[in-house]
């Protein structure tokens, strides 16, 4: 009772928290992506897209890798080859996917939709995966997406005007101990500070890119104070091995 | 009566000989019988040599590829331990006590031997789970770029252990230049011939392959696992049938963790026993540990099984942000199992059974350290954020359930809640927990559970500061 009499006399702000509560008829939010297809000029059915010969001679390694009867093992090494050359997967890659292992179109949207890692929309020439999860968190994660937002002048999710740099938050992107990361395409950007987050956008923007990995002078994942293990040569072949080997 | 009386002697003969087992059986449970061929058992663990350090380059600082591999003692006497035979090997790694690294922690040699049946035509296949997902974790990673001749190795011998034909190794995407490093490594086994036909001229053909993922934490699971790598949506499945019987293509196959696989080369060089000489009883052997968070210098770390975790923070990390004092509590295993206060943290043991005991687990045995900074409730709501986008989306209790986690918890960040809800929560946490086919639904259950067994004043005390400021609000607009 006394609850529900505060949040009819909150504040704003409150309220919105409050609304968190309502059951809602939300679509099932399992991606951060929409999941259905929705026609445009440069995604429909219609738009060309074939493999580079060179891609194809790839595809043809990646499918020797599977039993021959599993063709529909490849889906995602070929979705990411077809990705990788489109720059994002639109529907016509998923339909040159589907008639390359021959399954029914649907069995590729589907693995498609469900992988976080396959752009259903085209994005920037660099692509910033900043990893916000606790133990990136707990470092200043948050800090770190509020110097790109403001430094790019975009939102999560969004591109900036010249193309070049889209920004999504993802989850754990497995290398907590150099928290926090910003992964920018393939590489990871570890150890970022504000100052370096910017350092590093600038030399994209620029396009003399920083080397990646920690920037904060650390080799990999070692204790930066100094190696507290493995200081010495590694042994040699044959150390400690049983003699009835 | 003659006869009568002899069966009344023999009653009593058995009367006495039954209490004298009796009185055995007490004495036994009073006082063990002292053996002196059994040494006494270690009680201090941790400080580990480099010598005894399975994984000598994780920090990258010598070369990955097959020279400097050779160089460090790996593919040393391969021939030798393949031609051992599968149950030479499966028994050595029964006797080092290995348990899976992945975080069930299931006895490794056991675990490959369910392998061992008759042949029925099919192939059979070991598949590598190199989907490092969990937050806190980052050991697999530096494995697979520091040292991936270990794992290629690995695969071999496991592969040897359980007459795989094949392994796969699955990677999650956004490892890319780990697994390049990864399929150097394969590429060089290959053409040394260290793998393929006739693997190190064993007379044994054995082949690895790589799998790159798309993003998705679940895939971690072993059977979404299968089913990511037979090209579906990583969907866990039902078992049984369990993956030995109906695996990967419908075949007998074996799901182990990079980890557990890469150190069983040089636990079969060094004997079982070696590795078994480290940690506690059944929680034997060396362990990777990722320190994060509110450490002076996180870093990841081999250690020896059963160290204390204040002394793995304080020699290897720096200590706690702050000094031991300005601790908080600290995450164990990963960010599936329970937070532990301070006040336990001061003396548990960094192994399986220890960390089981105060309600917690080892999982990955990746360290989440928060000091007295941290906004514990915003770091255990982001992990329920975080179970509810990898939610897989299949089972009632986990699909809804997550996101009611989530959804709860991002009130009781700011307070805005009723203190019964918080036994709301831990029983729609029950709800979740065991009511699903896979373990993401328990994962998501724990850190929740824990927080409300350990940290419950704080969420009382912040749900009454938010009643007081509402209230104080409400009085100043009236």
């Amino acid at each position: 009772m006394l609850g529900r009499s505060l949040l009819k006399q909150a504040t704003p702000a409150i309220r919105s928290v409050a609304a968190k509560r309502t059951i809602s008829s939300s679509r099932i939010a399992l991606s951060d992506k929409l999941f259905v297809h929705r026609d445009t000029p440069d995604n429909n059915v219609n738009v060309r897209f074939e493999f580079t010969p060179e891609n194809l001679e790839r595809a043809k390694e990646i499918m020797a890798k599977y039993p021959p009867q599993y063709k529909k093992a490849a889906i995602m090494p070929l979705l990411d080859l077809g990705q990788r050359q489109l720059g994002w997967t639109s529907l016509p890659v998923m339909n040159a996917v589907a008639k390359m292992v021959e399954v029914p179109p649907m069995r590729v949207y589907e693995v498609a939709t469900f992988y976080t890692m396959y752009n259903r929309e085209p994005v920037g020439k660099y692509f910033l995966q900043l990893c916000t999860t606790t133990p990136c968190q707990l470092c200043g994660s948050t800090e770190i997406l509020k110097t790109i937002e403001s430094h790019l002048g975009i939102k999560v999710g969004e591109t900036t005007k010249d193309g070049k740099f889209t920004l999504v938050e993802v989850e754990c992107a497995g290398a907590c101990v150099n928290a926090p990361v910003l992964a920018v395409n393939d590489d990871y950007y570890e150890d970022l500070t504000p100052e370096t987050t910017i350092k590093v956008l600038d030399s994209f923007k620029t396009g003399k890119p920083l080397n990646a990995g920690p920037q904060s002078g650390r080799h990999t994942c070692e204790p930066k104070g100094g190696l507290t293990s493995l200081t010495g040569e590694p042994t040699g072949p044959g150390f400690g091995v049983r003699p009835d080997l | 009566m003659a006869m009568l009386q002899s069966t009344k002697a023999l009653l009593t003969s058995t009367r006495s000989s039954s209490l004298a087992a009796k009185t055995a059986i007490r004495a036994f449970a009073t006082a063990a019988p002292v053996n002196p061929a059994i040494p006494p058992a270690r009680t201090t663990f941790g400080n580990l040599s480099d010598e005894d350090r399975i994984f000598t380059n994780i920090y990258s600082r010598h070369d990955f590829r097959l020279k400097g591999a050779l160089k460090r003692g790996d593919w040393y006497k391969t021939k030798e331990i393949l031609l051992k035979g599968h149950d030479w090997i499966l028994n050595e790694m029964k006797e080092s006590g290995l348990r899976g690294r992945g975080g069930a922690g299931f006895p490794s040699g056991l675990k490959w031997s369910f392998m061992n049946k008759p042949s029925d035509g099919r192939p059979r296949y070991l598949v590598v789970n190199a989907d490092e997902g969990e937050p806190g974790t980052c050991k697999d990673r530096e494995i697979m770029r520091g040292d991936p001749h270990k794992l290629v190795e690995g695969c071999l011998v496991a592969g040897r252990a359980m007459n795989a034909n094949a392994a796969y190794i699955y990677i999650r995407g956004e490892f890319y230049n780990e697994a390049s490093n990864l399929q150097i490594a394969i590429d060089e086994a290959y053409k040394n011939g260290l793998i393929g036909k006739n693997a190190c001229g064993s007379g044994y053909d054995f082949d690895i392959y790589i799998h790159r993922g798309g993003g998705a934490y679940i895939c971690g699971e072993e059977t979404a696992l299968i089913e990511s790598i037979e090209g579906k949506a990583g969907k866990p499945r039902l078992k049984p049938p369990f993956p030995a019987d109906v695996g990967l293509f419908g075949c007998p196959t074996t799901v182990a963790n990079v980890e557990t696989v890469a150190v069983a080369p040089t636990i079969l060089r060094r004997g079982g026993k070696w590795f078994a000489g480290f940690g506690r009883p059944r929680n034997s052997g060396t362990k990777l540990f990722c320190i994060s968070g509110h450490v002076n210098n996180p870093c990841t770390v081999e250690e020896e099984m059963s160290i204390p975790l204040k002394e793995l923070i304080d020699r290897h990390c720096g200590g706690v942000k702050g000094g031991w004092d300005n601790l908080l509590g600290i995450i164990p295993g990963g960010s599936s199992v329970p937070v532990l206060p301070r006040e336990i943290c001061d003396d548990v043991l960094m192994d399986f059974d220890a960390l089981r005991d105060v309600q917690s687990g080892l999982g990955t045995a990746a360290v989440i350290v928060m000091d007295k900074s941290t906004d514990i409730v915003q770091a255990i709501s982001r992990l329920s954020a975080f179970y509810k986008h990898e939610s897989c989306g299949q089972c009632t209790p986990c699909r809804e359930g997550t996101s009611w986690l989530a959804n709860m918890m991002t009130r009781f960040e700011a307070g805005l809640a009723r203190p019964r809800e918080i036994d709301m929560i831990e029983e729609l946490s029950r709800e979740i927990e065991g009511h699903t086919i896979c373990a993401l639904g328990d994962a998501a259950a724990w850190p929740v559970q824990g927080l409300i067994r350990h940290f419950r004043p704080e969420l009382e005390a912040r749900m009454a500061q938010f009643r007081q400021e509402t209230q104080a609000q409400a009085q100043a607009s009236a």
